[in-house]
């Protein structure tokens, strides 16, 4: 279709007042967070005026052990809370997908409460659990890391699920009657004929959950016990005290990895929507 | 889809795992919070389940009702202001072409992918009292006092540690959140309607007013209560922009566990703070079901 000169009717996005809004609202959005990567790269430590730049904060930030520790913690429960939560998630969204059985809306909906239930009242719903069950607080490295993973698994897995479930919505179930037909067994048809149809709604559900781990402080305030430290949490500690130039470095390798995390699950999702 | 009993195995196989697990690390804990909001203190670390009503009524005390009515006021002015910033986007997103499209989802989605830490971290930076608006504008200061001009000493503006940053900061990290449920919903508008409207000689801000919007009410309705809800429930936002009176109820939640250790009364307040959310959840699915019935007719 050849492009039209003159703005159509209903092309919003060339209108001037428009283009302004949307503008104001990027710049909104986006220069606290250029400031804060700009600034990461600032010879000051005053963190206001331009004084040249520097890699230092980001040597300082990887020379200081705790908020190293906190940042490979962070890494290592993300990781882990991935692998679980995709396992839960896919197995949930075939289960929710695949059969009829009793009670089946009400537990829907209860198994999506973990999403919408604000973030304070299952952080301190976590806390007393395992106050209260006695969970040990002094496990060796990197079992003391245990609590947190079980509380990200728990509000991460129902968005793969999600996620997964929108992307079983376009399997066509011919395929698996052939593979069944064919000789294979259930789990082998599920194996060799469902998963790999999952794959992307896997790829983009473990992301997802990877962020939203890496995201999360509220929870792991609560869920971890003394002495454990991830980064939003030390970051926050940090924060209290004063604005630093190596929060700012850390800061910026944290956004770099969520945008290359979120990039890659963005691919995963449009392949998705474009085979369907 | 097929009935469970036609493959028992193969059904308890898939629905075993997420099942045990969610009710083991989420139903146990949420009623061991709903347990202790019926139970007394004891003891320094005994609590009695009682099934009292006491921390219920003790939310209905002044203090305690001054933190929740500050804190809907916030949520509430959070989502109109959310709702006004976002509707010229998500317009604009949906009449973009595909190419266009992708690309605001991507610059909405980032910020909102990002670490919200970070983000609450970055508005701190650029609205302190050395931070980067108030040395620009102390800049700015310096040249005109430099040109001649009367202007006294500069008094940095008070950005910060106040309701108006919680405000600032609630925008900030839940904008996303209305922009997507509005987006959902234009986009599956029927857009001959507006281009009809268009041409029957209705301005844009008419048919805004009088086709789009009421078109688009389940979806401005899901915005809401979407934005609505995780902004009552706040708790890092008003806790690091917020000034010592501008508590939110998360915070006073947090205290009742971390500091004051009255943990009936805490898990009484968050059962309060779950109420509501799910009330909000319930009008809004009541609502989603009337709109569909009325679409099918």
């Amino acid at each position: 279709m050849a492009k039209k000169v003159a703005r159509a009717p209903l092309d919003y996005l060339n209108m001037p007042a428009m283009k302004a809004w949307l503008a104001g609202v990027f710049v909104f959005l986006y220069t606290p967070l250029i400031i804060l990567i700009l600034f990461s790269f600032n010879d000051s430590k005053a963190n206001v005026v331009w004084k040249g730049f520097t890699l230092k904060w980001y040597v300082k930030a990887f020379e200081n052990t705790q908020l190293r520790e906190a940042l490979l913690n962070s890494l290592l429960i993300a990781g882990v809370c991935t692998i679980i939560s995709v396992v839960l998630g896919a197995l949930m969204a075939f289960a929710f997908w695949r059969f009829k059985f009793p009670f089946k809306g009400p537990l829907e909906s209860g198994m999506s409460l973990p999403i919408v239930v604000p973030e304070i009242c299952f952080g301190v719903a976590v806390l007393m659990f395992f106050a209260k069950i006695g969970f040990p607080n002094d496990l060796p490295y990197p079992f003391n890391l245990t609590q947190i993973i079980l509380a990200h698994v728990t509000f991460a897995f129902p968005f793969v699920a999600i996620v997964v479930r929108a992307r079983l919505e376009s399997f066509n179930s011919e395929l698996e009657a052939a593979a069944l037909d064919l000789g294979a067994t259930r789990y082998q048809a599920f194996r060799d004929v469902i998963i790999p149809h999952m794959k992307p709604g896997l790829i983009a559900g473990g992301l997802l959950a990877f962020t939203l781990s890496l995201d999360d402080f509220v929870i792991t305030f609560f869920a971890s016990g003394p002495g454990t430290i991830t980064f939003p949490v030390k970051v926050y500690s940090m924060v209290r005290f004063s604005v630093t130039p190596e929060v700012n470095a850390a800061s910026t390798i944290i956004i770099l990895i969520t945008v290359i995390a979120t990039v890659l699950a963005l691919r995963a999702q449009s392949a998705t929507t474009k085979e369907s | 889809m097929q009935d469970w009993r036609e493959d028992k195995t193969f059904f308890r196989a898939t629905i075993a795992l997420p099942v045990i697990w969610f009710l083991i690390f989420f139903v146990v804990p949420m009623a061991m919070v709903w347990a202790y909001s019926v139970g007394e203190n004891v003891g320094p670390v005994d609590v009695e389940i009682t099934g009292t009503f006491a921390n219920y009524a003790k939310a209905f005390t002044p203090e305690v009702l001054k933190v929740m009515g500050d804190s809907i006021v916030l949520a509430f002015v959070t989502t109109l202001i959310c709702l006004v910033v976002a509707f010229p986007v998500a317009l604009a997103m949906t009449f973009a072409d595909e190419k266009q499209k992708a690309w605001l989802l991507l610059l909405i989605m980032l910020p909102f992918w990002t670490n919200l830490l970070i983000r609450t971290y970055a508005l701190i930076a650029v609205m302190r009292s050395s931070g980067v608006i108030n040395t620009g504008l102390e800049g700015l200061h310096g040249l005109l006092a430099f040109a001649g001009l009367q202007m006294g000493t500069f008094e940095p503006l008070p950005l910060l540690y106040n309701k108006f940053a919680v405000v600032v900061g609630l925008v900030y990290v839940h904008l996303p959140f209305m922009v997507l449920p509005l987006y959902a919903a234009l986009d599956r508008l029927d857009k001959s309607l507006i281009e009809a409207s268009l041409d029957l000689g209705a301005g844009h801000l008419e048919t805004i007013r009088r086709v789009i919007v009421p078109l688009a009410a389940p979806g401005i309705a899901a915005g809401l209560v979407i934005t609505f809800i995780p902004a009552l429930g706040a708790y890092l936002t008003p806790d690091l922009l917020g000034g010592p009176d501008d508590l939110m109820i998360a915070s006073l939640i947090e205290r009742q566990f971390k500091r004051a250790n009255d943990w009936p009364f805490g898990a009484a307040l968050s059962f309060i703070l779950m109420y509501i959310t799910l009330l909000f959840f319930a009008i809004r699915a009541f609502m989603e079901r009337k709109g569909g019935k009325v679409g099918a007719h």
